[in-house]
């Protein structure tokens, strides 16, 4: 059953476009020129109830003014989109009691008070009965590790510390759609890894449908199955998050380890080599040579061992987003 | 969570418990930098000190001289009552924690979440004059012990009860005003201008400067502007300038201020958020 219906959905937005100079400057209290930039079009994808998607793309990409949409912060120039049955941007009580939004800017907690206070708050905004409300909150602060934190000023949090906060904010009144814009940016591996494990443990145990969206392709590969790709505003991807790499990566990767500490000198003439640890090298070739580098390989030296494995995702997506890569904007994945 | 069916009487006593829990959470917010907030508030005095001296230079001490109706001693009394209606009026960084707010994109909590911006923001300012009238009571007792000879004594009771109605009125008044021009920020995201142009029609509007009747010639249609809700007329009832039978309709007038001015408010929010939506939330 889909929790979220996307179907052709377009944003654009007018934007000054400011000349360079004083003149231009003066120019522009009495002539002012705009521009037209689409920032999500003709977007469509469905999600079901339960599923934890990752929404991937390069910055501007249009990620967050889709999450934006769905959000209900943001009215779209065309097509239409339903989240648990509701038009987010008609912004209903009964919609907004049901989903949460959790970005990087951490904004929901009242900066110099214990973030026990603002979860009081959020107590009564969501109308949490009480027994439930603190049954929730010791889950949440026993999970997220934090219940010796409470009491303490939320300015006085670290970073990580603060996003955990936010995390049971969001989660205090158990939305049904969860939708979190790079949720673990400016954290430190520690905590990124927690709250990794954290949202990985509670979707599977709630049951939430999440949209995430995040530069840390450790995060997306942690916790999606699904990615949706999005570049300029249109989808170029909606499958399985491995198919990204199947799709778009042109090279695999050969790791050798030579017999004795000699690496041979010509190896370059197979692809780039990327690593060399005597007698190791990571040889990066173009996937349908694979086969002919690795017979002219061993036909030519002494080999004690050989592996051909896939390019981490994250190269795959920073080559596929880097400014003049070239990004197929053609056909969409089918949905898993 | 799916949204729970409640009878009229349990919605009620929902929205209760939320505005007495924002009015309690920001009490505690307030009380945080105690220090920095007790310190402004008796600064807020020094001007009257000032106003003294200027008025006893203009009268010359002349006990018996009267200045559009106002004697010295009524013009001391018309300032301490004035500075205690601007305690009630003024709301320093309303304008500008809105206008920010909907710069620096935070506004949205409120879009996000089931609650309502402006409710949310006027119990928030309670508990943030409630706790500067309990820092403040002190100093303002002491004053009006000191400048108790300035008086001529407690007016009747219905008099001293609308004085207390229009001060109660001018904090709505105040706080809807303030929070209209922060509002505007959806339209011009800085509104620091209109704030100063505002700052500044109230200080000459408001009775603030001078009483209104120094004024009226000058500006014949000071009477039908709102900003005279915000010093002169709670003074103006306490010093029996305004008669008795006018009372009722004094306060009338000022109450329908305030129901324009919350349509005022809740139009150019609901406007206002339209807009925002579309240009980029």
């Amino acid at each position: 059953m889909a929790a979220i219906e996307v179907q052709d959905l377009c944003r654009q937005y007018k934007v000054y476009r400011k000349q360079e100079g004083v003149l231009a400057s003066v120019r522009g209290l009495f002539r002012r020129e705009y521009e037209t930039i689409s920032a999500v079009r003709n977007v469509s994808f469905r999600i079901d109830i339960g599923e934890m998607v990752a929404f991937l793309g390069p910055n501007g990409a249009g990620k967050t003014t889709t999450l934006k949409l769905l959000s209900g912060l943001v009215v779209p120039t065309s097509g239409t989109a339903t989240v648990l049955g509701h038009v987010p941007w008609k912004r209903e009580d009964a919609y907004r009691r049901r989903f949460s939004l959790v970005t990087g800017q951490k904004e929901q907690l009242w900066w110099d008070l214990p973030a026990q206070e603002s979860f009081r708050l959020h107590r009564e905004i969501y109308r949490i009965p009480s027994l439930e409300y603190q049954r929730r909150l010791d889950e949440l602060t026993d999970l997220l590790e934090v219940r010796r934190l409470m009491s303490r000023p939320v300015r006085e949090l670290s970073l990580g510390e603060r996003m955990r906060m936010e995390l049971i904010a969001a989660l205090l009144h158990r939305p049904d759609v969860l939708f979190l814009d790079e949720p673990t940016i400016g954290l430190d591996v520690v905590s990124q890894r927690r709250v990794q494990d954290f949202l990985r443990h509670y979707q599977r145990e709630q049951k939430i449908t999440v949209i995430l969206t995040s530069h840390y392709m450790k995060d997306v590969e942690a916790l999606c199955e699904r990615a949706i790709v999005i570049n300029k505003g249109i989808v170029i991807h909606d499958g399985p998050l491995a198919a990204i790499i199947d799709r778009f990566s042109r090279h695999k990767i050969i790791e050798l380890q030579f017999s004795g500490n000699i690496v041979p000198a010509e190896l370059s003439r197979y692809g780039q080599i990327l690593e060399t640890r005597f007698p190791r090298v990571r040889l990066q070739v173009e996937k349908q040579k694979v086969s002919e580098c690795l017979a002219s390989i061993l036909a030519a030296h002494a080999v004690d061992d050989i592996s051909v494995v896939e390019r981490p995702l994250e190269d795959v997506i920073a080559e596929l987003f880097s400014v003049g890569g070239e990004v197929p904007t053609g056909s969409v994945g089918v949905a898993s | 969570m799916s949204p729970t069916e409640l009878t009229i009487s349990e919605e009620l006593s929902a929205r209760l418990r939320l505005k007495w829990l924002v009015l309690r959470t920001a009490i505690e917010e307030r009380l945080v930098y105690r220090g920095d907030f007790a310190f402004s508030t008796l600064v807020r005095f020094l001007p009257i000190v000032t106003q003294i001296f200027l008025w006893s230079a203009i009268f010359e001490n002349d006990a018996v001289r009267k200045l559009k109706g106002y004697n010295f001693g009524e013009m001391v009394s018309y300032y301490l009552l004035v500075m205690l209606a601007r305690a009630f009026s003024s709301m320093p960084g309303l304008s500008t924690g809105i206008a920010s707010s909907i710069a620096d994109g935070s506004v949205r909590k409120y879009l996000i979440q089931p609650v309502d911006m402006l409710d949310h923001l006027f119990w928030h300012r309670v508990a943030h004059k409630l706790v500067y009238y309990a820092v403040a009571i002190g100093p303002f007792t002491l004053l009006f012990w000191l400048c108790r000879d300035y008086f001529s004594g407690w007016p009747e009771w219905p008099v001293t009860l609308a004085f207390v109605g229009s001060l109660l009125m001018s904090f709505a008044i105040g706080f809807l005003i303030e929070a209209w021009i922060g509002l505007v920020a959806f339209w011009f995201l800085e509104v620091s201008s209109l704030i100063f142009i505002y700052m500044m029609l109230s200080y000459f509007l408001s009775g603030h400067m001078i009483p209104l009747e120094l004024l009226s010639p000058w500006i014949p249609f000071v009477d039908f502007l709102p900003f005279r809700y915000l010093a002169y007329t709670p003074a103006a009832i306490m010093l029996g300038k305004i008669a008795a039978a006018q009372l009722p309709r004094e306060l009338m007038i000022q109450f329908a201020w305030i129901v324009g001015l919350i349509v005022l408010n809740r139009w150019t929010f609901v406007r206002g958020v339209r807009r925002y939506s579309s240009y980029g939330g």
